[in-house]
């Protein structure tokens, strides 16, 4: 009797589980729509070879650099461990995590997100932090992440946060529900549609352009981190002509590097030098580059890696040269897949599938 | 005893007081009633019910109305 | 702390496992314990209110108690000596030393309760005479706290400790274990309003694990969250919108808000009632039920029966009666009799108590008009309906309708409608805007209204709706069963895999169509090009 009833009750436990399991695994965003970046962090675990380059950072760093430019002119090994309004602690906590599946010689981290000393969005947050897999970096970002209406248990249980979406269930929530397609090539977030950029409003003047005391804090714990294992940080900013870049938070970045004598690149005021057309190499008008764009960066940023800074050239080895021989078919597919569309529909109905 | 029928029967004629006595637990009495035939006790027979005695074992029969006026009485 | 919350189901689950574990030999302890944490996370500042009433009380009560005893034997020793006169004499002296501490007592406690809740409704009446009459400064609006459950648990303690006077139950011993009474924290947030003898059998007696009482308690928690999570926080969305924008939601949107209002407090209160019973259950406490399906009443005075019971008998036993048969109330009575003729007379007392009474019910609901003149129009009615009976008698008996169905339906439907009528003087910001819509509810409302666009903008999509719909049903389906025996128990004899599919069921439905969380509020997802 005693036996019939536990093993009942395993059974019923277990449907209980695996039905919530399923449910959980049904009413999280399967971002494979429209809205892709929310697919990027979780790519980074499916790598099999280890990277000398490490970027974090938020869509300026996913859509400015071409790591597959930058395998096939210079044989660096780089991935883009981007994602949406990606906040500075969070860079910091994917770095950290990072660290634990390899050791890079150079991480790229771009500095607009110092203007963020507090958290701001949860959708962004969700974005960022739900692809992680599970390690004290992962608690500790979403602690520090977290928003006022936010609360831990939602993210141990992301059924309680995403409960809602059953009245927003499409076709995608079944076709991915147990695998997703990739949406990056090692990070890389592809557009080759053309926007030319439009002229911005002068940007609105600040009460205040010192960086706040947050942000200056994680900054730190980078800069320490990096020395600590060895690894060179270098500091960008991307060659975006919006948000604004501030004189005066130029300023503080380039004080700041000059005073731990690390290196710092403002594309912005390299554009001529690297090629840049802004009636060409960008998709949205000017606050991201393009295929085009990418590749004229990744072309620009690889020399600077291997001159300056000696990242090895990795074509040699057998086994990274396949890894990256696979995504760089991956790459030109995608480039082909989009082309295709842009052809057909004039548009990327992959990313926008409400357009009529 | 009479008094006290008779009382009951000018609240509500149609119900048998004689035998019913389940007068508040089927709500045949409402505070109304209580209150009236509290105000009535004191007129004919000089005897204050108190408050905490308006229980339902106190008031569910004409007999035990009777019963509570007597011991109040007494006391 | 909300009890939907994971805060406090992480509470309540340890408490739970503590209670039945460790704490076996200190259940009580642990309670009070639990109690006192919970109120301290309701706010730190707030525990010196209800320590001060639990001390006060219990001390007060204790004296009384004494005096009781003295009284007593006094009487038992010297029976066979003393004359009926120098009994009663005696016996009334004493009850007026008894009297004295009860009235301290109360003047305190009721008066910590009147100064913490209507000293800023008093202000803003003062400043509307002072500004009427051009005469003075307004006075400024004072920084008040107010306790978790102040109203609650004050009024346990008046009635326990009116309870002792009245001799119906020797006082307490063991501050401690008294102070468990007043704060014990699944009934210190909305009641019910618990009498001290209908818990002291369970609170401090030992509680053996029992199977049966813990899945019993924990499935009436789950109902108490469908309740809430699923039905009435979701169609608070729609109530808000109405409520807060009177002059775009008018005509039938008035009636639509008032029925939405109706369903959704009725989700509420009930779902947290049965949250705060089911969790009284798992440790053994059974609380008195507070509601008794309410809407199936067939007139208003079945359901204030019905309705918040325990606060409906607390104003009866302590309010209604020690004023209607009180000697001032009796010498009126025979005043009024005398004066305006037997018929007015003879209602006088009652009136002018159940009036005092629906003005106390309004004030204690909220130190605003609204619920004054709610409470009020509440006894007005009750008062009509009393009036009218005699028309009520000649119409059944010229009309053999009573006791058919659809009479009977007709009955709750009037009922309900009426009761949720007088319910929106909750909803609008004041008295004159709430006659205002109601009377522009009567006057303008119109069926075609509701497919003008503006039903659209409510808040709620048309899933959401459909979900309120089944869950009505639900609500409907569960009464009636629960009219002949309880629902849980009738479950309980079912097959495991009927049982299991209801309760996982109903858990699911909670998990995944209550309207909790960041994803219910949120507005809608946009991607930001940064």
């Amino acid at each position: 009797m005693k036996k019939r009833s536990i093993s009942v009750f395993l059974g019923l436990g277990l449907v209980v589980l695996g039905s919530l399991w399923l449910l959980q695994r049904l009413l999280m965003p399967k971002y494979m729509g429209d809205i892709v970046e929310g697919a990027l962090i979780s790519e980074y675990y499916k790598e099999t070879t280890d990277h000398d380059v490490i970027f974090v950072g938020d869509c300026e760093v996913y859509e400015n650099f071409s790591p597959i430019t930058m395998w096939e002119d210079y044989g660096i090994t780089s991935y883009i461990r981007g994602s949406a309004q990606q906040l500075i602690w969070q860079s910091y906590y994917l770095l950290e995590e990072t660290l634990k599946y390899e050791k890079p010689e150079a991480v790229v981290f771009n500095v607009l997100s110092m203007k963020y000393d507090t958290p701001q969005k949860e959708a962004y947050n969700r974005m960022t932090l739900d692809g992680m897999k599970w390690s004290k970096s992962k608690v500790d970002d979403i602690r520090a992440s977290m928003m006022e209406d936010e609360e831990f248990a939602d993210y141990v249980f992301p059924i309680l946060r995403y409960h809602s979406r059953w009245q927003e269930l499409t076709s995608d929530d079944f076709k991915y529900l147990f695998t997703k397609r990739p949406v990056s090539q090692s990070g890389y977030y592809m557009r080759i549609d053309v926007k030319p950029a439009q002229t911005f409003p002068k940007p609105k003047k600040l009460a205040n352009y010192e960086f706040g005391e947050n942000s200056w804090k994680y900054l730190e714990k980078m800069r320490e981190l990096c020395e600590e294992k060895g690894i060179q940080l270098i500091l960008v900013k991307a060659p975006s002509l919006y948000p604004a870049w501030y004189d005066e938070w130029e300023e503080q970045i380039k004080e700041y590097a000059k005073t731990y004598e690390l290196p710092y690149y403002n594309f912005l005021e390299l554009t001529d030098e690297i090629g840049i057309d802004f009636t060409q190499d960008t998709y949205d008008g000017g606050l991201h580059l393009n295929l085009s764009g990418a590749e004229k960066m990744g072309a620009y940023f690889g020399k600077i890696l291997r001159d300056e800074f000696q990242i090895p050239d990795r074509r040699a080895d057998e086994t990274i040269a396949s890894a990256w021989a696979e995504k760089c078919a991956a790459y030109y597919d995608m480039q082909k897949r989009q082309q295709e569309e842009l052809d057909t529909y004039g548009y990327l109905k992959m990313f926008n599938s409400d357009k009529e | 005893m009479n008094e006290l029928l008779d009382m009951l029967s000018d609240l509500h004629e149609d119900v048998d007081f004689e035998s019913c006595d389940t007068l508040i637990d089927d709500g045949i009495l409402d505070s109304f009633d209580i209150v009236t035939l509290i105000t009535q006790i004191k007129d004919e027979f000089d005897v204050t019910i108190p408050a905490d005695e308006i229980v339902p074992e106190n008031f569910n029969s004409a007999e035990a109305i009777w019963n509570l006026i007597h011991r109040l009485d007494e006391e | 702390m909300l009890f939907t919350s994971y805060g406090f189901l992480a509470f309540l689950a340890a408490v739970l496992i503590l209670y039945y574990t460790l704490c076996r030999r200190f259940q009580w302890q642990l309670l009070l314990a639990a109690s006192y944490l919970f109120y301290y996370w309701s706010g730190p500042k707030n525990l010196i209110f209800i320590m001060v009433t639990t001390v006060t009380t219990y001390f007060a009560a204790l004296k009384i108690g004494h005096y009781g005893e003295i009284s007593a034997a006094y009487i038992k020793e010297n029976k066979a000596k003393l004359t009926k006169e120098e009994r009663k004499a005696y016996k009334a002296g004493m009850k007026k030393l008894q009297r004295k501490w009860m009235l301290a007592c109360l003047f305190l406690n009721l008066g910590i309760l009147a100064v913490l809740k209507y000293t800023n409704f008093a202000i803003a009446n003062i400043n509307f005479f002072l500004d009427a009459f051009h005469v003075g400064e307004p006075i400024s609006f004072k920084n008040m706290i107010l306790p978790m459950g102040i109203s609650f648990y004050t009024f346990m303690a008046v009635g326990y400790l009116v309870d002792v006077y009245r001799g119906k139950y020797p006082a307490k011993r063991g501050l401690f274990s008294f102070a468990l009474f007043i704060s014990f924290f699944p009934q210190v947030v909305q009641g019910p309003i618990s009498r001290f003898d209908d818990v002291s059998g369970d609170m401090w007696a030992d509680h053996k694990f029992d199977g049966k009482a813990v899945s019993f308690g924990l499935q009436r928690i789950l109902w108490g969250f469908f309740k809430k999570l699923v039905i009435a926080d979701r169609i608070l969305t729609a109530v808000n919108t109405i409520i807060h924008d009177p002059a775009t939601y008018d005509g039938i949107y008035v009636f639509l808000g008032m029925m939405f209002y109706a369903l959704e407090l009725y989700a509420d209160f009930t779902g947290g009632i049965d949250i705060t019973i089911g969790t009284a259950e798992l440790f053994g406490i059974h609380l008195k039920e507070n509601f008794h399906r309410p809407y199936f009443s067939k007139n208003i005075a079945e359901y204030w029966r019905r309705w918040h019971i325990t606060m409906g008998t607390w104003f009866t036993d302590y309010i209604f009666y020690p004023i209607s048969v009180s000697d001032p109330m009796l010498r009126f009575n025979k005043f009024a009799r005398r004066h305006f003729g037997e018929y007015i007379g003879k209602r006088m007392p009652v009136y002018t108590a159940s009036a005092v009474v629906w003005f106390a019910t309004g004030i204690w609901h909220g130190a605003a008009w609204n619920f004054i003149v709610w409470g009020m129009m509440n006894f007005v009615v009750l008062m009509v309906s009393q009036e009218l009976e005699p028309c009520y008698k000649w119409f059944h008996k010229h009309f053999n309708v009573n006791g058919t169905l659809w009479y009977k339906i007709f009955q709750i439907i009037r009922t309900i409608l009426l009761m949720s009528a007088l319910r929106m003087f909750d909803c609008y910001r004041d008295v004159s805007l709430t006659f205002r819509m109601f009377g522009n509810m009567l006057v303008h409302s119109r069926i075609p209204q509701l497919f003008d666009g503006r039903f659209q903008t409510l808040g709620l999509a048309a899933a959401d709706y459909l979900v309120l719909f089944i869950g009505l049903l639900i609500l409907i389906v569960t009464s009636l069963i629960q009219r002949s025996g309880s629902v849980r128990e009738k479950l309980a004899a079912k097959p495991l895999i009927v049982r299991f599919a209801c309760w996982y069921g109903l858990f699911l439905a909670v998990l995944i169509f209550g309207a909790y969380g960041v994803g219910f509020d949120s507005s809608q997802f946009i991607y930001n090009q940064f």
